[in-house]
Protein backbone atom coordinates (compact mmCIF):
# COMPACT_ATOMS: atom_id res chain seq x y z
CA UNK A 1 0.00 0.00 0.00
CA UNK A 2 2.44 2.39 0.69
CA UNK A 3 4.96 1.25 -1.87
CA UNK A 4 2.12 2.11 -4.08
CA UNK A 5 1.61 5.42 -2.57
CA UNK A 6 4.94 6.50 -3.36
CA UNK A 7 5.05 5.26 -6.91
CA UNK A 8 2.14 8.01 -7.58
CA UNK A 9 3.86 10.15 -5.62
CA UNK A 10 7.19 9.38 -7.75
CA UNK A 11 4.90 9.52 -11.00
CA UNK A 12 3.32 12.58 -10.22
CA UNK A 13 6.85 14.38 -9.00
CA UNK A 14 7.76 13.22 -12.61
CA UNK A 15 4.94 14.57 -14.58
CA UNK A 16 5.27 17.97 -12.68
CA UNK A 17 9.09 18.49 -13.46
CA UNK A 18 8.75 17.38 -17.05
CA UNK A 19 9.92 20.26 -19.51
CA UNK A 20 7.21 20.91 -21.99
CA UNK A 21 7.81 20.73 -25.51
CA UNK A 22 9.77 23.85 -27.08
CA UNK A 23 7.83 25.14 -30.52
CA UNK A 24 8.12 27.49 -32.82
CA UNK A 25 5.27 30.10 -32.12
CA UNK A 26 3.45 33.18 -33.58
CA UNK A 27 3.45 36.06 -31.66
CA UNK A 28 -0.05 35.59 -29.76
CA UNK A 29 -2.12 39.32 -29.56
CA UNK A 30 -5.32 37.90 -28.35
CA UNK A 31 -7.09 39.13 -30.76
CA UNK A 32 -6.79 35.77 -33.13
CA UNK A 33 -5.00 34.71 -36.37
CA UNK A 34 -5.37 37.50 -38.56
CA UNK A 35 -3.79 40.20 -35.51
CA UNK A 36 -1.37 37.65 -35.35
CA UNK A 37 -0.19 37.90 -38.30
CA UNK A 38 -0.40 41.18 -38.44
CA UNK A 39 1.98 41.43 -35.34
CA UNK A 40 4.38 39.43 -36.74
CA UNK A 41 5.56 41.71 -39.26
CA UNK A 42 5.86 44.91 -36.77
CA UNK A 43 7.45 42.57 -34.13
CA UNK A 44 10.57 41.56 -36.75
CA UNK A 45 12.85 44.09 -37.74
CA UNK A 46 14.08 42.44 -41.03
CA UNK A 47 10.91 42.93 -42.12
CA UNK A 48 10.15 46.18 -41.05
CA UNK A 49 13.32 47.38 -42.36
CA UNK A 50 12.60 46.19 -46.11
CA UNK A 51 9.11 47.50 -46.15
CA UNK A 52 10.72 50.86 -44.72
CA UNK A 53 13.35 51.20 -47.41
CA UNK A 54 11.14 49.99 -50.25
CA UNK A 55 8.75 52.09 -49.22
CA UNK A 56 11.36 55.19 -49.41
CA UNK A 57 12.65 53.85 -52.68
CA UNK A 58 9.36 53.85 -54.27
CA UNK A 59 8.03 57.01 -53.11
CA UNK A 60 11.46 58.79 -53.83
CA UNK A 61 11.01 57.56 -57.48
CA UNK A 62 7.97 59.39 -57.29
CA UNK A 63 4.12 58.76 -57.61
CA UNK A 64 4.22 56.43 -61.00
CA UNK A 65 6.92 54.14 -58.92
CA UNK A 66 4.67 54.23 -56.25
CA UNK A 67 1.87 52.97 -57.63
CA UNK A 68 3.30 50.28 -59.89
CA UNK A 69 4.71 48.59 -56.77
CA UNK A 70 1.04 49.39 -54.74
CA UNK A 71 -0.12 45.90 -55.28
CA UNK A 72 3.14 44.59 -56.85
CA UNK A 73 5.01 44.31 -53.44
CA UNK A 74 2.36 42.71 -51.01
CA UNK A 75 0.82 40.13 -53.86
CA UNK A 76 4.81 39.05 -54.27
CA UNK A 77 4.86 39.05 -50.45
CA UNK A 78 1.57 36.93 -50.36
CA UNK A 79 2.51 34.85 -53.24
CA UNK A 80 5.57 34.14 -51.49
CA UNK A 81 4.25 33.35 -48.14
CA UNK A 82 1.98 30.81 -49.70
CA UNK A 83 5.02 28.77 -51.32
CA UNK A 84 6.87 29.19 -47.97
CA UNK A 85 4.13 27.52 -46.17
CA UNK A 86 4.46 24.47 -48.76
CA UNK A 87 7.37 24.55 -49.21
CA UNK A 88 9.46 25.75 -46.07
CA UNK A 89 13.00 24.97 -46.58
CA UNK A 90 15.64 26.27 -44.44
CA UNK A 91 13.31 29.01 -43.17
CA UNK A 92 15.19 31.94 -42.33
CA UNK A 93 17.57 32.45 -44.86
CA UNK A 94 19.42 35.40 -43.07
CA UNK A 95 21.81 36.56 -44.95
CA UNK A 96 19.32 36.88 -48.41
CA UNK A 97 16.52 39.21 -45.79
CA UNK A 98 19.52 40.96 -44.47
CA UNK A 99 21.07 41.82 -48.58
CA UNK A 100 17.45 42.66 -49.72
CA UNK A 101 17.13 45.96 -46.86
CA UNK A 102 21.10 46.26 -47.12
CA UNK A 103 20.38 46.91 -50.93
CA UNK A 104 17.40 48.69 -51.45
CA UNK A 105 18.33 51.18 -48.12
CA UNK A 106 21.71 51.55 -50.11
CA UNK A 107 19.83 52.47 -53.67
CA UNK A 108 17.83 55.25 -51.18
CA UNK A 109 21.08 56.65 -50.11
CA UNK A 110 22.44 57.27 -53.76
CA UNK A 111 19.43 58.69 -54.82
CA UNK A 112 19.63 55.88 -57.55
CA UNK A 113 17.82 56.74 -60.89
CA UNK A 114 15.37 53.82 -61.10
CA UNK A 115 12.69 53.58 -63.69
CA UNK A 116 9.43 52.63 -62.16
CA UNK A 117 9.55 49.09 -64.11
CA UNK A 118 12.85 48.48 -62.24
CA UNK A 119 11.50 49.38 -59.07
CA UNK A 120 8.58 47.33 -59.36
CA UNK A 121 10.77 44.03 -60.10
CA UNK A 122 12.87 44.80 -56.92
CA UNK A 123 9.54 45.32 -54.92
CA UNK A 124 8.56 41.31 -56.26
CA UNK A 125 11.83 40.06 -55.96
CA UNK A 126 12.06 41.33 -52.07
CA UNK A 127 8.22 40.30 -51.61
CA UNK A 128 8.92 36.88 -52.75
CA UNK A 129 11.75 36.17 -50.28
CA UNK A 130 10.32 38.11 -47.53
CA UNK A 131 6.84 36.35 -47.96
CA UNK A 132 8.65 33.23 -48.37
CA UNK A 133 10.56 33.54 -44.87
CA UNK A 134 7.43 34.61 -43.50
CA UNK A 135 5.44 31.86 -44.76
CA UNK A 136 7.74 29.08 -43.99
CA UNK A 137 8.66 30.64 -40.59
CA UNK A 138 4.79 30.94 -39.45
CA UNK A 139 3.30 27.75 -40.89
CA UNK A 140 5.30 25.01 -38.71
CA UNK A 141 3.84 27.50 -35.85
CA UNK A 142 0.33 26.67 -36.67
CA UNK A 143 -0.06 29.68 -38.67
CA UNK A 144 -2.66 29.73 -41.95
CA UNK A 145 -4.37 31.96 -43.95
CA UNK A 146 -5.22 33.85 -42.31
CA UNK A 147 -2.36 35.08 -40.36
CA UNK A 148 -0.45 35.29 -43.85
CA UNK A 149 -3.37 37.72 -45.26
CA UNK A 150 -2.59 39.36 -41.56
CA UNK A 151 0.79 39.99 -42.34
CA UNK A 152 0.26 40.63 -45.96
CA UNK A 153 -1.98 43.78 -44.42
CA UNK A 154 -0.01 45.27 -42.57
CA UNK A 155 2.82 44.97 -45.39
CA UNK A 156 0.69 47.36 -47.54
CA UNK A 157 -1.05 49.38 -45.01
CA UNK A 158 2.66 50.36 -43.99
CA UNK A 159 4.33 50.41 -47.40
CA UNK A 160 1.48 52.77 -48.49
CA UNK A 161 1.59 54.75 -45.86
CA UNK A 162 5.10 55.87 -46.21
CA UNK A 163 5.10 55.63 -49.96
CA UNK A 164 2.38 58.00 -50.40
CA UNK A 165 4.03 60.33 -47.87
CA UNK A 166 7.87 60.11 -48.93
CA UNK A 167 6.32 61.00 -52.69
CA UNK A 168 4.66 64.12 -51.10
CA UNK A 169 7.88 65.37 -50.03
CA UNK A 170 9.54 68.60 -51.65
CA UNK A 171 11.23 70.35 -50.13
CA UNK A 172 15.45 70.31 -50.02
CA UNK A 173 15.41 68.82 -45.98
CA UNK A 174 13.12 66.23 -46.43
CA UNK A 175 14.80 64.78 -49.75
CA UNK A 176 17.81 64.82 -47.65
CA UNK A 177 16.07 63.01 -44.95
CA UNK A 178 14.81 60.11 -46.92
CA UNK A 179 18.61 59.74 -48.05
CA UNK A 180 20.05 59.62 -44.50
CA UNK A 181 17.11 57.00 -43.49
CA UNK A 182 18.29 54.85 -46.35
CA UNK A 183 21.76 55.61 -45.38
CA UNK A 184 20.95 54.29 -42.00
CA UNK A 185 18.84 51.11 -43.06
CA UNK A 186 21.83 50.01 -45.34
CA UNK A 187 24.34 50.49 -42.66
CA UNK A 188 22.25 48.21 -40.48
CA UNK A 189 22.55 45.64 -43.41
CA UNK A 190 26.22 45.83 -43.67
CA UNK A 191 27.34 45.59 -39.85
CA UNK A 192 24.38 42.58 -40.24
CA UNK A 193 26.08 40.77 -42.67
CA UNK A 194 29.24 40.96 -40.67
CA UNK A 195 27.05 39.47 -37.15
CA UNK A 196 26.05 36.63 -39.71
CA UNK A 197 29.38 35.95 -40.92
CA UNK A 198 30.91 35.86 -37.46
CA UNK A 199 28.05 33.43 -36.73
CA UNK A 200 26.97 35.83 -33.17
CA UNK A 201 23.11 35.49 -34.45
CA UNK B 1 -1.12 1.76 6.52
CA UNK B 2 -2.66 3.59 9.72
CA UNK B 3 -4.80 6.56 9.02
CA UNK B 4 -2.25 9.30 10.26
CA UNK B 5 0.38 7.67 8.33
CA UNK B 6 -1.51 8.08 5.21
CA UNK B 7 -2.48 11.77 6.38
CA UNK B 8 1.45 12.59 6.30
CA UNK B 9 2.02 10.37 3.40
CA UNK B 10 -0.25 13.01 1.25
CA UNK B 11 1.00 15.90 2.97
CA UNK B 12 4.67 15.04 2.03
CA UNK B 13 3.27 14.25 -1.55
CA UNK B 14 1.27 17.36 -1.44
CA UNK B 15 4.55 19.27 -0.65
CA UNK B 16 6.89 17.72 -3.19
CA UNK B 17 4.38 18.57 -5.72
CA UNK B 18 4.37 22.42 -4.89
CA UNK B 19 7.96 22.30 -4.70
CA UNK B 20 8.71 21.22 -7.99
CA UNK B 21 5.42 23.37 -9.35
CA UNK B 22 7.63 26.15 -8.18
CA UNK B 23 10.61 24.65 -10.70
CA UNK B 24 8.67 23.73 -13.71
CA UNK B 25 9.90 25.54 -16.58
CA UNK B 26 7.63 28.06 -18.57
CA UNK B 27 6.83 26.59 -22.01
CA UNK B 28 10.05 27.58 -24.32
CA UNK B 29 8.29 29.72 -27.07
CA UNK B 30 11.31 29.25 -29.68
CA UNK B 31 10.91 32.60 -31.48
CA UNK B 32 13.93 34.24 -34.33
CA UNK B 33 13.29 37.54 -32.78
CA UNK B 34 14.61 37.73 -29.30
CA UNK B 35 16.72 40.57 -26.97
CA UNK B 36 15.11 43.36 -29.27
CA UNK B 37 14.57 45.60 -26.33
CA UNK B 38 17.63 45.08 -25.12
CA UNK B 39 19.34 45.22 -28.97
CA UNK B 40 17.79 48.82 -29.84
CA UNK B 41 18.34 50.30 -26.18
CA UNK B 42 22.49 48.83 -26.21
CA UNK B 43 23.04 50.03 -29.58
CA UNK B 44 21.60 53.69 -29.18
CA UNK B 45 23.40 54.15 -26.05
CA UNK B 46 26.57 52.46 -27.12
CA UNK B 47 28.03 55.44 -29.38
CA UNK B 48 27.20 58.14 -26.64
CA UNK B 49 28.99 55.87 -23.72
CA UNK B 50 32.34 56.77 -25.73
CA UNK B 51 33.54 60.96 -25.62
CA UNK B 52 36.06 60.17 -28.30
CA UNK B 53 33.27 59.10 -30.99
CA UNK B 54 30.66 61.78 -29.35
CA UNK B 55 32.93 64.47 -30.02
CA UNK B 56 34.32 63.31 -33.46
CA UNK B 57 30.51 62.76 -34.59
CA UNK B 58 29.86 66.28 -33.60
CA UNK B 59 32.74 67.92 -35.28
CA UNK B 60 31.38 65.44 -38.47
CA UNK B 61 27.88 67.96 -37.97
CA UNK B 62 30.05 71.08 -37.41
CA UNK B 63 32.13 70.77 -40.32
CA UNK B 64 29.06 70.22 -42.63
CA UNK B 65 27.78 72.74 -41.59
CA UNK B 66 30.20 75.15 -42.19
CA UNK B 67 30.75 73.90 -45.86
CA UNK B 68 27.67 74.33 -45.98
CA UNK B 69 25.12 72.50 -48.94
CA UNK B 70 25.98 70.06 -50.38
CA UNK B 71 28.52 68.66 -47.86
CA UNK B 72 25.88 69.46 -45.44
CA UNK B 73 24.07 66.40 -46.36
CA UNK B 74 26.71 64.00 -47.94
CA UNK B 75 28.66 63.51 -45.30
CA UNK B 76 25.87 62.47 -42.77
CA UNK B 77 24.52 60.17 -45.65
CA UNK B 78 28.30 59.10 -46.52
CA UNK B 79 29.43 58.51 -42.78
CA UNK B 80 27.07 55.72 -41.70
CA UNK B 81 28.02 53.30 -44.52
CA UNK B 82 31.45 53.51 -44.64
CA UNK B 83 31.31 53.50 -40.33
CA UNK B 84 29.41 50.01 -41.39
CA UNK B 85 31.78 48.79 -43.76
CA UNK B 86 34.33 49.53 -41.15
CA UNK B 87 32.39 47.48 -38.38
CA UNK B 88 32.03 44.72 -41.21
CA UNK B 89 36.11 44.70 -41.36
CA UNK B 90 36.07 43.99 -37.30
CA UNK B 91 33.17 41.56 -37.75
CA UNK B 92 35.24 39.57 -40.37
CA UNK B 93 38.80 39.93 -38.39
CA UNK B 94 40.10 42.48 -40.64
CA UNK B 95 42.95 43.89 -38.72
CA UNK B 96 43.33 47.68 -38.99
CA UNK B 97 46.00 49.28 -37.07
CA UNK B 98 46.68 51.80 -34.87
CA UNK B 99 42.76 52.07 -34.43
CA UNK B 100 42.78 54.37 -31.04
CA UNK B 101 45.30 56.54 -32.80
CA UNK B 102 43.09 57.06 -36.07
CA UNK B 103 40.29 57.95 -33.78
CA UNK B 104 42.30 60.56 -32.21
CA UNK B 105 43.68 61.63 -35.44
CA UNK B 106 39.62 61.80 -36.92
CA UNK B 107 39.20 64.48 -33.99
CA UNK B 108 42.11 66.70 -34.24
CA UNK B 109 41.83 66.68 -37.95
CA UNK B 110 37.77 67.53 -37.93
CA UNK B 111 38.35 69.88 -35.45
CA UNK B 112 40.97 71.50 -36.95
CA UNK B 113 38.91 71.56 -39.91
CA UNK B 114 36.23 74.04 -38.19
CA UNK B 115 38.36 76.20 -36.18
CA UNK B 116 40.22 77.13 -39.35
CA UNK B 117 37.16 77.30 -41.23
CA UNK B 118 38.71 74.86 -44.27
CA UNK B 119 36.86 74.53 -47.46
CA UNK B 120 38.31 71.71 -49.28
CA UNK B 121 36.52 70.15 -52.23
CA UNK B 122 33.96 68.10 -51.63
CA UNK B 123 35.35 65.02 -52.75
CA UNK B 124 38.26 65.67 -50.46
CA UNK B 125 35.94 66.40 -47.32
CA UNK B 126 33.98 63.36 -48.44
CA UNK B 127 36.98 60.92 -48.64
CA UNK B 128 38.71 62.52 -45.36
CA UNK B 129 35.56 61.69 -43.50
CA UNK B 130 35.14 58.17 -44.95
CA UNK B 131 38.68 57.70 -44.33
CA UNK B 132 37.92 58.11 -40.43
CA UNK B 133 34.58 56.41 -40.83
CA UNK B 134 36.18 53.35 -41.02
CA UNK B 135 38.26 53.49 -37.71
CA UNK B 136 35.16 54.36 -36.10
CA UNK B 137 32.88 51.75 -37.81
CA UNK B 138 36.14 49.34 -37.10
CA UNK B 139 36.42 49.87 -32.97
CA UNK B 140 32.93 50.39 -32.16
CA UNK B 141 30.94 48.89 -34.16
CA UNK B 142 31.25 44.94 -33.08
CA UNK B 143 30.45 45.49 -29.51
CA UNK B 144 27.19 43.63 -29.11
CA UNK B 145 26.22 42.25 -25.52
CA UNK B 146 25.14 39.16 -24.83
CA UNK B 147 21.39 38.05 -25.52
CA UNK B 148 20.45 41.34 -27.66
CA UNK B 149 19.47 41.43 -31.43
CA UNK B 150 22.30 42.19 -33.52
CA UNK B 151 20.16 44.03 -36.04
CA UNK B 152 18.58 46.51 -33.59
CA UNK B 153 21.51 46.36 -31.99
CA UNK B 154 23.15 47.79 -34.83
CA UNK B 155 20.39 50.09 -36.39
CA UNK B 156 20.58 51.87 -32.52
CA UNK B 157 24.07 52.23 -33.12
CA UNK B 158 23.72 53.77 -36.76
CA UNK B 159 21.00 56.08 -35.66
CA UNK B 160 22.62 57.22 -32.84
CA UNK B 161 25.72 57.69 -34.47
CA UNK B 162 23.68 59.97 -37.13
CA UNK B 163 21.78 61.54 -34.05
CA UNK B 164 25.15 63.13 -33.42
CA UNK B 165 25.80 64.52 -36.58
CA UNK B 166 22.74 65.90 -36.39
CA UNK B 167 23.55 67.65 -32.89
CA UNK B 168 26.76 69.12 -34.29
CA UNK B 169 24.67 70.18 -37.86
CA UNK B 170 22.32 72.05 -35.91
CA UNK B 171 24.97 74.34 -33.68
CA UNK B 172 26.76 74.63 -36.51
CA UNK B 173 23.71 76.41 -37.61
CA UNK B 174 24.91 79.58 -35.32
CA UNK B 175 27.97 79.64 -37.87
CA UNK B 176 25.61 82.40 -39.61
CA UNK B 177 25.87 84.66 -37.30
CA UNK B 178 28.92 86.45 -36.30
CA UNK B 179 29.04 85.53 -32.79
CA UNK B 180 27.79 81.94 -33.29
CA UNK B 181 30.70 81.91 -36.02
CA UNK B 182 33.12 82.21 -33.13
CA UNK B 183 31.67 80.03 -31.34
CA UNK B 184 31.49 77.14 -33.75
CA UNK B 185 35.10 77.55 -34.44
CA UNK B 186 36.00 77.54 -30.76
CA UNK B 187 33.55 74.44 -30.51
CA UNK B 188 36.07 73.24 -33.38
CA UNK B 189 39.47 73.88 -31.34
CA UNK B 190 37.60 72.34 -28.45
CA UNK B 191 37.30 69.02 -30.29
CA UNK B 192 40.84 69.18 -31.65
CA UNK B 193 42.49 70.15 -28.01
CA UNK B 194 40.43 66.64 -26.64
CA UNK B 195 41.67 64.83 -29.52
CA UNK B 196 44.88 65.64 -28.55
CA UNK B 197 44.53 64.10 -25.02
CA UNK B 198 42.80 61.27 -26.87
CA UNK B 199 46.00 61.03 -28.78
CA UNK B 200 48.40 61.07 -25.57
CA UNK B 201 45.97 58.36 -23.67
CA UNK B 202 46.11 56.35 -26.84
CA UNK B 203 50.05 56.58 -26.53
CA UNK B 204 50.16 56.47 -22.56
Amino acid sequence: MKGRTNVRVGVAAALLGAAAPARAHLVETGFGGFYDGVAHVLLTPADLLVVLALALLAGQRGARAARWTLLAFPAAWFAGAAFGAFVPGDGALPVLTTLTFGVTGALVALNARLPPGAVAALSVAVGLVHGYVNGATMAPGGAGALEVTGAVTAVFCLYTVVAAYVTTVRVAWGRIAVRVAGSWVSAAGILMLGWLARGSV
Amino acid sequence: MSRAEARASSATAVRAALALLAVLPAIALAHDERGQAAGILAGLAHPVSGFDHVLAMIAVGLWGAVLGAPAIWVLPVAFPLVMAFGGLMGLLGVPLPGVEFGIAASAIVLGAMVLAELRPPLWVAAALVAFFAIFHGHAHGRELPAGASALLYSLGFVIATGLLHGVGILLGFAHRWSAGRLAVRIAGGGVALAGLFFLWRALA
